[in-house]
């Protein structure tokens, strides 16, 4: 391992090429994955805002919050079931929105609730929304009125929130009654009454599902915070298609140091027989192959974590690249394992290097 | 059958017992389809401690593989190898790996030392090649790498690569690993070849001198006459049979 390391450090060049092959990939690595984080991210952080353990559908509204709708028989029914706890409702409207005092349109999504959500207190007075952060990127602050929808509701700013965006619009957290008021003026098709609301968001204990929409008689479809999170339209392809070029990306990463170590090893050959001869055990021999790969790839991926932040940072607001710790440790996880077991590939060639082979041609 | 001198084996006798090579009826065959290849027959050969033994032979005589079968790189068709007492006729691949490590010295003739160690490292490397079971500490090894680069007059050279020093210092530097372990044999194979008359001499000289003065027994395989010189007897070995030896007076 030592020898592994010396050469390293004293024959750089040697591995300059692998190095930055791999720095690329890294960074392809790591934007694949900011993008894939900051997609989902954006279209899903109002429901996982949700103080919820289950979330209640209509039976009907396959799985959508925009098609449900739950009324008040229904709500005291799922109320009363044993395990639940607290119930509030919720209704979501997806539209455009003006700043009254000028500026872009910018997509909301108005979002009326009763219980407090993560990071979001309780609902603000009627007119008011609580407004995701990424509006105040795009102009909006704290006191400015915005036109929702073709029939220029106006909510008036009142404070800002983090990660609570719904299918890549922006959060604007409000009380039920806005939520409809802003509902039947623009969506006068989709009209609600007022003891009507599009999903229920349940605490409480035991098999919440099953219980709620068996006391229902089926008039609800109850699902779990994680799989209302992945109902959501788009998320589940979304990670699929992006998953797939990560794991081919990280295919390639061992491609390239399968390669790269089978070549380095076939150069070594002699050195290697030399070395065996002397009574290197294969084993130690490998193991200096798998460290010099494991170096190169931590290397790689400092250079290039460094290179795709820059990048992150240096990107318009609009693009939805996130950055997490989760995704860089990911990425660093598994082009360590990927790197190694590219390397692995010289096993067979460093086992069969016969230590004869140093003394001339006596095999 | 090929035996010591006289001279060797009462001064062997004195300082130890036991040869320090001993083979019997070595015979190494390669298969090639339905060809078989006799490339060592019914060899035997014995060495006293400290003997220097001259292995001549032409290209494809067998005095690689014979070679190679004292020093534990090829395993014997048949026959008894014993080297400073252990034999390893029947040892495993890892077995053969730690032997070689602990009771033999080589010195080849080309790919030689690692290329980015030094002088002092490409010692050392013999040492780190044994992990957990080294029988030195770092710091007892570094003063017995010193000890030995000092003797072959290295002493100035320990830091210099070996892309930095002359063929026949890289020669010595060799030596030096072959000897780290104190083994009871070193095995040189065709060790002047790639040096000029004058350093090839000289590379003898020294041989001649560590292997006598440590009472080590060698055997130098070369196909060039004006090295026997320097070894107490020369065995010859055609077509895998090895012939009669000649006492250095003989030369």
């Amino acid at each position: 391992m030592g020898l592994a390391l010396r050469e390293l450090r004293r024959r750089p060049s040697r591995f300059t090429v692998a190095t930055i092959v791999l720095t690329f990939l890294t960074v392809l690595l790591l934007l694949l994955g900011g993008l894939l984080d900051g997609l989902f991210l954006g279209s899903t952080g109002a429901i996982r805002a949700q103080p919820a353990d289950v979330i209640v559908y209509s039976s009907n509204a396959r799985d959508s919050f925009l098609r449900s709708r739950i009324d008040d028989t229904v709500r005291a029914t799922v109320e009363s079931v044993d395990g639940v706890d607290i119930v509030g409702g919720v209704g979501v409207l997806l539209l455009g929105a003006d700043p009254a005092d000028g500026g872009d349109t910018v997509n909301v999504a108005v979002i009326g609730y009763e219980q407090p959500a993560a990071g979001v207190p309780a609902p603000p007075p009627p007119g008011s929304a609580w407004a995701d952060d990424s509006l105040r990127d795009q102009g909006v602050r704290t006191g400015d009125t915005l036109l929702v929808g073709p029939a220029r509701t106006p909510i008036e700013v009142a404070g800002f929130v983090t990660d609570t965006n719904f299918l890549q619009q922006s959060g604007l957290w409000v009380d039920l009654p806005t939520w409809r008021t802003a509902q039947n003026a623009n969506r006068p098709d989709s009209f609600v009454t007022d003891d009507v609301v599009q999903v229920l968001v349940v605490r409480g204990n035991g098999d919440l599902i099953a219980a709620i929409d068996a006391a229902t008689g089926g008039a609800t479809a109850t699902l779990t915070k994680d799989e209302a999170v992945y109902a959501l339209p788009g998320v589940t392809e979304q990670e699929s298609t992006f998953n797939a070029i990560i794991y081919s990306t990280l295919l390639v990463v061992l491609a390239v140091v399968g390669l790269f170590f089978s070549l380095l090893t076939l150069e070594r050959t002699a050195l290697y027989g030399v070395l065996k001869a002397i009574g290197a055990s294969t084993r130690r021999l490998f193991a200096g192959v798998v460290a010099q790969a494991a170096v190169v790839a931590v290397l790689a991926f400092v250079i290039g974590s460094l290179l795709a932040l820059a990048a992150g940072a240096a990107l318009p607001a609009n693009v939805p690249l996130q950055l997490t710790v989760s995704r860089l440790l990911f990425t660093f996880v598994a082009l360590v394992i990927a790197a190694v077991l590219g390397s692995a590939l010289s096993l067979r060639r460093v086992t069969r290097i016969d230590p004869a082979s140093a003394i001339g041609s006596a095999s | 059958m090929t035996e010591p001198t006289t001279a060797a084996l009462a001064a062997a006798d004195a300082a130890a017992p036991g040869p320090a090579l001993e083979m019997r009826a070595v015979r190494k065959v390669y298969t090639s389809g339905d060809a078989e290849i006799v490339a060592v027959d019914h060899a035997d050969l014995t060495m006293a401690q400290g003997e220097i033994v001259a292995l001549l032979g032409p290209s494809g005589s067998g005095k690689t593989t014979l070679l190679s079968i004292a020093g534990g790189l090829l395993a014997p068709t048949s026959g008894t190898v014993v080297v400073g007492g252990v034999d390893i006729s029947n040892h495993s691949p890892k077995e053969l790996t730690e032997f070689r490590r602990t009771k033999v010295g080589f010195v080849f003739q080309s790919v030689n030392l690692v290329p980015f160690l030094t002088a002092e490292e490409n010692l050392l490397v013999v040492n780190e090649m044994a992990g957990g079971k080294a029988t030195m500490n770092r710091k007892a090894a570094r003063a017995r790498a010193a000890e030995l680069l000092g003797e072959l007059g290295l002493a100035h050279r320990t830091g210099n690569l070996p892309g930095q020093l002359s063929g026949g210092e890289r020669q010595r530097v060799a030596i030096g690993r072959a000897l780290f372990n104190s083994p009871a044999l070193v095995l040189f194979d065709e060790p002047t070849s790639a040096l000029d008359t004058t350093i090839g001499a000289q590379v003898m000289d020294l041989i001649q001198h560590e292997m006598r003065s440590r009472g080590t027994a060698a055997v130098i395989v070369t196909h060039d006459t004006r090295m026997t010189h320097y070894a107490d007897r020369t065995v010859t070995i055609v077509d895998g049979h090895l012939g009669a030896d000649l006492a250095a007076a003989d030369h």
